[in-house]
């Protein structure tokens, strides 16, 4: 049994942080090694580097016991490995073909493209490895589990026979997962060797062959899957007893806070991404939204925020129609939303966090008489929050780009829930968080319902949905494919509903 | 994503219908009201069709009554407003292209009416006009495609217009300045793609410090040494104009295509050459591929600030050749300032044009059109004053911008800087 | 642009605080430094002493320390003014040319605050210039102190209005703002061109307006040729409530997150639409009022090309004070008297007074790409915030 691959030593430092210490890897011909950690802890730079985007400041790397230098992607693709990236890199407004001809194009007389060729060729690798990958689509044209297929097809073009997978699964329904271990599992038999980066240890214990795991940069121990367990797993990955079970009491709910009617919203590319979605949410419950990325849960919660327009339906809140009402009105109506997008929506990181802890209540009292702004209520207020939330952070003069992600989080989370609410929209909370943000958010999130807020939470996680809702709503294709009990729902039933497949039995919609 | 069937008919589409007819009804009221009651019921508008001194075939003059042919137009602007109220048309530019055409049409017919009027003249003149705006959009495509804002051009194209009348004066020889125009174009563009790639400056601010200083250099060369030594420095004379055989003998087409001088030969050639890079080779894939999703391109092993480099200063020497056009290729001399924001209406061709090189010509020859319209009417004389008529393009300009008139999508990674 | 963080209690913070702030005001002088000596290389390259045109534009600018002394000597000896006037002739006419560089400044920098790149500041100006001389002299009869507020706001107005037009576009359909506004520059121009040779034409073969009314001209300090009047403490003012404006309300807090991040304003509820087109409206009336300083405070009447330069000027001078009135008003001063002793430079040194131009375009440059000017003279960089201002095409 070969080594096709091996990391020695790998050292990277950033300013300010030392992404990877010292870390060694091996991978063994013809197996899958999952390199397993929680966000933050390396595995992106670490593939990066392995893929030459980045440069090593210590350490080499052995392809088939020779050191190789890798300057670059090519480098590193003139040696077998093949990167496909968990944020796609594909052009979306070209083609399949153009998109696996970049950088290597063929041609006619040395001038002119060969798309023929391309395409050709790229039909036998589809074939070959049950891809199914049309190569005159347009990329924006195909979803999100085709897509990946086209990255893989880049890679395999360019004689890869070492693939990295990054997050592989971040995007696709269970079944979508199904069918990608189904090409792994064909891309292993003919040969080619695969890192797995994941954090999802059950995906992990399911398909590796050997599971390293990092933390904080360092290699914290190898082990094979069969010693090993979710359990133990989690504690690798993050040095402690982890608890992986959200401590929640049931729900107590009372009436509806959200009223949600056959409500069609048009994304910012003028399509109808979501098509006559119904729902409510009652006080003290939480109501989770459960999809995959792209089905039209983003425009949802901006249309509940106002900030995208609807084209048709009715939205009511505690009785009163917030259609057409604007963000301010909606805020002011008791709504708080802990964005998605935090860098976008949630923050304005050039600013002091003690404005951004004011960002949405700054034109009222204490914090502005008329509209002279008051810096003492301004920079108490920020005190008091930063305190009480456990913001870390130095002083709340420095600009709240300057702090980790998840206390950027605890910033926002801090503001929304320090004016009176009644319902609490979070979309992807705990997204690109460390366990230990994570745990706390979603304490903070269950303290709301338990005082009363009718909860809305949108994640593509499914495992955070099952954890926090009392009822699950699926989203699929812009449309709510059913929504059911949280104590009894199955992973498998969600997964196929994710997936657009309706129960052949009557489906439970309230 | 992919929307399936179930799309509904939203409230956003049926007002646009409306919005577009109603518009076009108005128009077509408009033109009756405007022109219709101001034409003399047994006016003749006559519309030359020859040129003189051109090799082409002669033909009779265009003789319309123009009553006749305001009311056909005001009908046609009805019609189709009807028609988009009633019925809706997927495809706007249709409607944008009758509304235009109706209207200039009745312009024309009323502003001539008894007179007579060189419709070839106009349109060899709009060809011609339209060159320095064609060549700014040219500037312009092959830069954005590639993600790089250059707003810079009318400073590019200042400083090569009086580089080119310098240098073609000094050595007698008119290509020694136009090869200078361009390698002075390819020069200010390295430094604001040095500028904006390396150091990540602001695009915008690096384009209009490079409009600040062009037109200041110009200006301070021209009062300092230029206005002291008119025949040494500023005096180059132009480019001929050379009558390409059998196709220049053509009537109407012939001396507007084909009998014009070398920087515009150099142009439509240009514009067909772009249009091939961009779209059939390797090159111009990678381009594209930069300008949409410089990361993925990284990732395949491209260099980005290779290919923002040579683009920008590619388009650097397109602009180069504008400004040359100017100088050597119309007047001979240079005048501050003379570019008169040419460069900026080549930037709304360009976004007009969608940002290809096609678009961007036929966007030009609209500019081009509305240019020299204004123009020939002074020389008609109608009761407008021509500071109105010179503000049009401007105001045409504005209008595109809006976007009503179809909204343009740029590259997606226009403007930003690229960090690895 | 940069915010300058609020001060923080604690000592080891103050000294922080004033290294930055000695940072901040060191690459912009090293930037204006370096631009005057490329300027003095152009001299020598077109055959002139460098020191002599220097020379000549510092005693354009402050006026000369012998005729000072002078004009003292003079006054104590005989009582009379005519010499000491005329030493300080230069040094007011300075302050004089900077005054409308504060407005048009200030009307540049508020728009960079929201993210706006406002290059039609000329032609905004213009216009307020010709509303503000209609008002002036067309209105007979009026004591000064209606008169003049009215002119003045008159001019503001049509600024604003101006302004207005590229802001609405831009809010509402997302269209660039940067071609719209020197589109409307360029109608400005040729608008006044028909203004100025037709309905606002004074009898005479010029194109020029009327000279406005004595109840619309803004009080003077000195006797003729001195032309220092009140508009130039009327420009300190309207920096000063700008800066209260952006810094100190809850709209120019708006304005200010809008500016840093259009999304997150969102979100929070702000409108942008009214922002944008707020800021474009304000924007022009300072502009505006730039043209009206200029004619009530200093020519009393309106020719072609009354603008010509102000508009690139002013973002040389915005881009320069960081956008932040105290920094703009700095800067303003600088380019006054640097233009004022241009004018000298001019007809002793024989030097255009393009060269401005040309130490302009690469002081905007260096202050763009500190970089250059940290690599020329070996500073290290702290860690910089250089924001992009421009996001593309449009939405």
């Amino acid at each position: 049994m070969t080594n096709v691959l091996e990391l020695h030593g790998i050292t990277k430092r950033f300013p300010g942080v030392l992404a990877n210490d010292q870390i060694c890897i091996t991978l063994r011909e013809g197996k899958i090694l999952a390199l397993l950690g929680e966000n933050g802890a390396g595995k992106s730079t670490l593939m990066n580097i392995l893929y030459g985007l980045y440069k090593p400041d210590e350490g080499k790397i052995m392809v088939r016991g020779k050191e190789v230098d890798i300057q670059g992607p090519n480098d590193a693709i003139a040696q077998g490995i093949g990167m496909v990236h968990q944020h796609f890199m594909l052009v979306p407004v070209m083609t399949v073909t153009e998109n696996v001809m970049l950088g290597i194009e063929p041609t006619h007389n040395g001038i002119f493209l060969d798309k023929a060729k391309v395409s050709k060729r790229i039909r036998e690798i589809s074939d070959q490895y049950g891809l199914e990958v049309d190569p005159n689509a347009y990329i924006k044209d195909l979803p999100v589990g085709i897509q990946q297929r086209v990255e893989i097809i880049k890679v395999l073009y360019r004689h890869a026979d070492i693939l990295i997978l990054d997050e592989p699964t971040a995007v696709l329904t269970p079944q979508e997962v199904e069918g990608l271990f189904k090409i792994i599992d064909t891309l292993i038999k003919s040969g080619k060797s695969i890192i797995f980066i994941t954090h999802k240890l059950k995906e992990v214990l399911a398909v590796a062959d050997d599971i390293t795991v990092l933390r904080l940069g360092k290699v914290v121990g190898s082990i094979d899957p069969k010693e090993a367990s979710s359990e133990i797993l989690a504690t690798m990955m993050v040095g402690r007893d982890v608890n992986l079970v959200v401590q929640k009491e049931p729900a107590n709910p009372a009436g509806a806070v959200l009223v949600v009617e056959d409500l069609y919203v048009r994304d910012e590319r003028q399509h109808m991404t979501v098509q006559g979605v119904s729902f409510d949410v009652r006080k003290g419950e939480v109501l989770g939204i459960a999809g995959v990325q792209g089905n039209g849960q983003t425009e949802l919660v901006y249309a509940l925020t106002g900030l995208l327009p609807t084209d048709a339906g009715s939205i009511q809140l505690l009785g009163e129609s917030i259609r057409h009402a604007s963000p301010r009105k909606i805020l002011e109506r008791g709504v708080a939303h802990i964005p998605e997008d935090r860098q976008r929506h949630g923050l304005i990181l050039s600013f002091p966090i003690h404005d951004n802890m004011m960002l949405c209540t700054y034109y009222k009292q204490p914090f502005a008489r008329g509209i002279s702004l008051q810096p003492a209520p301004i920079f108490s207020n920020a005190d008091e929050l930063v305190k009480q939330y456990d913001v870390r952070t130095p002083n709340i003069y420095v600009n709240a780009g300057t702090l980790s992600g998840g206390n950027q989080q605890k910033v926002i989370v801090a503001r929304e829930f320090s004016r009176p609410i009644e319902l609490l929209i979070a979309s992807q909370p705990t997204r690109g968080l460390d366990v230990g943000s994570i745990e706390y958010i979603h304490k903070q999130i269950i303290k709301k319902r338990d005082e009363g807020c009718g909860v809305l939470v949108v994640s593509s996680e499914l495992d955070e949905i099952l954890a926090l809702s009392d009822r699950i709503a699926v989203m699929y294709k812009g449309q709510i494919m059913a929504i059911v009990d949280a104590n009894t729902a199955t992973k498998e039933q969600l997964g196929m509903l994710m997936a657009g497949v309706l129960p052949s039995e009557t489906s439970n919609k309230n | 994503m992919k929307t399936s069937n179930r799309e509904i008919s939203s409230e956003t589409e049926k007002r646009q219908r409306i919005s577009f007819g109603v518009t076009l009804l108005v128009v077509g009221l408009l033109i009756y009201l405007i022109f219709g009651l101001n034409t003399q019921a047994d006016a003749l508008a006559t519309f030359g069709l020859n040129l003189s001194g051109s090799q082409a075939l002669e033909v009779p003059d265009l003789v319309v009554p123009s009553l006749a042919g305001v009311y056909v137009m005001a009908i046609l602007a009805v019609f189709a407003g009807a028609y988009q109220l009633a019925r809706g048309v997927r495809n706007t530019g249709w409607l944008i292209g009758i509304l235009a055409f109706t209207f200039v049409v009745a312009f024309l017919l009323w502003a001539v009416q008894d007179k007579s009027f060189s419709l070839t003249g106009m349109l060899s003149s709009t060809v011609v006009r339209a060159t320095p705006i064609v060549l700014a959009a040219l500037c312009g495509v092959i830069s954005e495609r590639s993600a790089v804002i250059n707003i810079g051009i009318e400073g590019i194209m200042l400083m090569a217009a009086q580089t080119a009348v310098i240098t073609a004066t000094v050595s007698g020889n008119l290509y020694v300045g136009l090869f200078f125009a361009i390698l002075m174009g390819g020069l200010v563009a390295a430094l604001h793609a040095y500028l904006v790639i390396r150091f990540k400056v602001d695009q915008t601010v690096s384009s209009v410090a490079i409009n600040i200083f062009g037109a200041g250099a110009t200006a301070f060369i021209s009062s300092r040494f230029m206005q002291s030594a008119g025949d040494m420095l500023n005096n180059s004379g132009t480019f001929p104009i050379i009558s390409i055989p059998v196709l220049s003998k053509i009537p109407v087409l012939g001396p507007v295509l084909f009998e014009n001088n070398l920087i515009v030969y150099l142009t439509i050639v240009l514009v067909i050459a772009m249009h091939i890079l961009l779209y059939y080779t390797p090159w111009g894939l990678r381009t594209r591929a930069v300008g949409e999703h410089p990361k993925a391109a990284d990732t395949l092993g491209i260099n980005v600030y290779l290919m923002r480099y040579v683009n920008v200063i590619l388009g650097g020497m397109i602009a180069g050749l504008g400004g040359a056009y100017f100088t050597i290729g119309s007047v001979g001399r240079f005048d501050e300032a003379m570019t008169a924001g040419k460069g900026f209406i080549g930037l709304a061709a360009m976004i007009f044009g969608n940002w290809n090189p096609i678009g961007a010509y036929t966007s030009s020859l609209i500019f081009g059109f509305a240019d020299s319209l204004q123009v020939k009417l002074q020389i008609l004389r109608i009761p407008i004053p021509s500071e109105f008529l010179l503000m049009a393009p401007y105001i045409v300009t504005m209008i595109i911008l809006t976007g009503v008139v179809g909204r343009a999508i740029p590259p997606a990674a226009d403007g930003q800087p690229y960090e690895k | 642009m940069t915010t300058t963080a609020t001060p923080a209690p604690d000592a080891g913070k103050k000294e922080n605080k004033s290294s930055a702030l000695s940072q901040e005001l060191l690459i912009p002088v090293l930037a204006v430094l370096t631009g005057l000596i490329l300027g003095a290389l152009v001299i020598l390259a077109s055959g002139e002493n460098p020191l002599r045109a220097y020379g000549a534009l510092f005693a354009g600018s402050f006026g000369t320390p012998g005729d000072l002394i002078e004009g003292i000597q003079s006054y104590f000896a005989t009582g009379e003014t005519r010499l000491l006037l005329r030493a300080i002739y230069p040094f007011t006419e300075s302050l004089v040319t900077a005054t409308p560089y504060i407005f048009a400044g200030l009307s540049v920098a508020l728009g960079f605050r929201c993210g706006l790149f406002n290059i039609g500041a000329e032609g905004q100006f213009f216009i307020g210039a010709l509303c503000s001389a209609f008002v002036g002299y067309s209105l007979s009869g009026l004591p000064m102190i209606i008169h003049l507020p009215l002119a003045i706001l008159g001019g503001a107005l049509g600024g604003a209005v101006w302004g207005m037009i590229p802001g609405y576009l831009k809010a509402r359909f997302g269209a660039h703002e940067v071609v719209n506004t020197i589109m409307m520059n360029w109608i400005a121009f040729r608008l006044s061109d028909w203004l100025l040779s037709g309905p606002m034409k004074s009898s005479g073969f010029r194109p020029v307006t009327q000279n406005v009314l004595a109840t619309a001209e803004l009080p003077r300090f000195f006797p003729e040729p001195l032309r220092f009047n009140l508009g130039f403490f009327i420009a300190l003012l309207v920096a000063y409530l700008v800066y209260w404006f952006l810094f100190k309300t809850t709209l120019g807090f708006e304005i200010r997150s809008v500016g840093a991040n259009p999304d997150a304003a969102k979100y929070a509820g702000m409108n942008i639409i009214r922002n944008f087109v707020l800021v474009m409206f304000l924007a022009g009336g300072l502009a505006g009022l730039a043209g009206s300083a200029q004619v009530l405070g200093v020519d009393h009447w309106v020719g072609q090309g009354f603008s010509a330069g102000y508009g690139f000027d002013a973002i040389a001078i915005a881009l320069l004070g960081k956008s932040h009135p105290a920094g703009v008003v700095l800067a303003a001063l600088l380019f006054g008297f640097l233009r004022s002793g241009a004018t000298d430079m001019q007809s002793i040194a024989r030097i255009p007074i393009d060269i401005i131009s040309i130490i302009q375009g690469v002081v905007i440059v260096f202050i763009a790409a500190p970089d250059i000017i940290r690599w020329l003279y070996r500073i290290r960089a702290k860690k910089a915030e250089d924001t992009v201002l421009t996001r593309g095409w449009g939405k």
